[in-house]
């Protein structure tokens, strides 16, 4: 069988335009711009409107996505999301997302991967398109976390924001595009980052909803002690594997967690500050959505360009882990 | 070296501390060092001294001397 090479034709990205920094916070939490800033970087967050859902954002950056390739909405033939705030529970939200987009030709379904969902879309998808069985996915990390967050935990909700961002994959010349992708899972450390009700385990109920149990818990040191080693050993092996490593690479594009996370993942990594993307401080953690807005911000701004050699990096609930090589 | 003195190093380099502060009684606190400092200096002695130290062992961790002390009956 003959493999098709897979790239990335255009990004898109969508952030509401509610704007919330740390200032507003300290009004209705016992926090302060400055704690917020040292311990993570974020110094404001969007935060989507009542009405505004998952599949909202994720529909704009798609948009954006496709008139970025030139490529038309029934031409798709598949729409990948990867969210851990689906519209509802059931159906996917890929799935209103079509509907949404009108994307008549294309199958949808969803990942749940959390922060890695985006490199886990990427690798999935990518699958269809080298095996020639589609030609065209949007693979779409969309998020409204501010809506799973705790409001009267300061631990958590300082950390979270919303958006959405969006890539439209197709076939790319050999040696161009998605060169590899590495996802790793250790469902061990599921414990570690989670909301606990609300799946058949812990059905909601009234109790559950008193005692808060619908919103995201965090152990933030284990997972910062995780996040840090993961994410440079996973970025090194999506590299080795196709016999390059970190000197061959233009940008880093990691997770966007905490920058305190990014800095130390930085450094045992061995990289200068200007090549690693950044964001946090205007967004916060988008959990899926969090690269690829990235990515298209980078982009959009010329700061990567193409021909560049980028590495994508994540980690998150589950715990999930990957990367992605990338020839743009 | 001793653990002190590799515990030093790992201090100075971690939370770019003045050598001459860091002392067995000292606490993180007066080093000014917040919670994720403290994790990042976790991890390089895990590294350094190949252990591991839970998240409820690490909030017993106050001054210089609990990590040494923690060090010598753990490694």
């Amino acid at each position: 069988m003959k493999l098709h090479g897979v790239g990335i034709l255009g990004v898109g990205s969508a952030l509401p335009a509610n704007i919330v920094t740390n200032s507003d916070l300290e009004k209705t939490m016992d926090t302060s711009d400055e704690w917020i800033r040292t311990r993570t970087g974020i110094c404001e967050r969007r935060i989507a409107e009542a009405g505004v859902n998952t599949s909202d954002l994720a529909v704009e950056a798609a948009q954006l996505a496709m008139a970025d390739a030139g490529v038309e909405v029934e031409e798709i033939d598949l729409i990948i999301v990867a969210t851990v705030t689906p519209d509802v529970n059931m159906p996917s939200t890929a799935c209103y997302v079509q509907a949404k987009l009108g994307a008549v030709n294309a199958t949808a379904f969803d990942i749940n991967a959390a922060c890695t969902g985006f490199i886990y879309a990427m690798s999935v998808g990518s699958q269809f398109i080298k095996t020639g069985a589609y030609r065209h996915v949007l693979i779409i990390g969309a998020e409204v976390l501010s809506r799973v967050v705790d409001w009267s935990d300061r631990s958590t909700a300082i950390l979270f924001g919303d958006g959405a961002g969006a890539a439209l994959l197709g076939r790319a010349a050999e040696g161009e595009g998605i060169l590899n992708c590495k996802l790793g899972s250790d469902g061990n450390l599921a414990h570690l980052l989670y909301i606990p009700a609300g799946g058949v385990k812990i059905p909601a109920c009234k109790e559950t909803v008193e005692e808060r149990q619908h919103f995201i818990k965090m152990s933030g040191n284990e997972i910062f002690k995780f996040a840090v080693r993961a994410m440079g050993e996973v970025a090194a092996e999506a590299l080795k594997e196709i016999g390059l490593d970190k000197e061959d690479m233009d940008f880093l594009i990691p997770h966007q967690a905490n920058h305190r996370i990014i800095e130390a993942a930085r450094k045992r990594f061995g990289l200068p500050e200007d090549r690693v993307i950044v964001n946090i401080n205007r967004y916060g953690n988008m959990s899926a959505a969090s690269i690829p807005v990235a990515l298209d911000e980078a982009i959009r701004s010329g700061r990567v360009k193409r021909g560049d050699l980028l590495v994508l990096v994540g980690f998150g609930a589950g715990l999930t882990w990957g990367a992605a090589v990338v020839r743009l | 070296m001793d653990v002190f003195a590799k515990v030093k190093a790992l201090i100075v380099d971690q939370l770019s501390a003045d050598e001459a502060k860091v002392a067995m009684e000292v606490s993180f606190e007066e080093l000014d060092a917040d919670s994720l400092d403290i994790v990042e200096l976790v991890m390089a002695i895990e590294e350094e001294f190949n252990l591991e130290i839970s998240d409820e062992e690490v909030e017993n961790i106050k001054t210089v001397g609990d990590v040494v002390r923690y060090i010598e009956n753990h490694a």
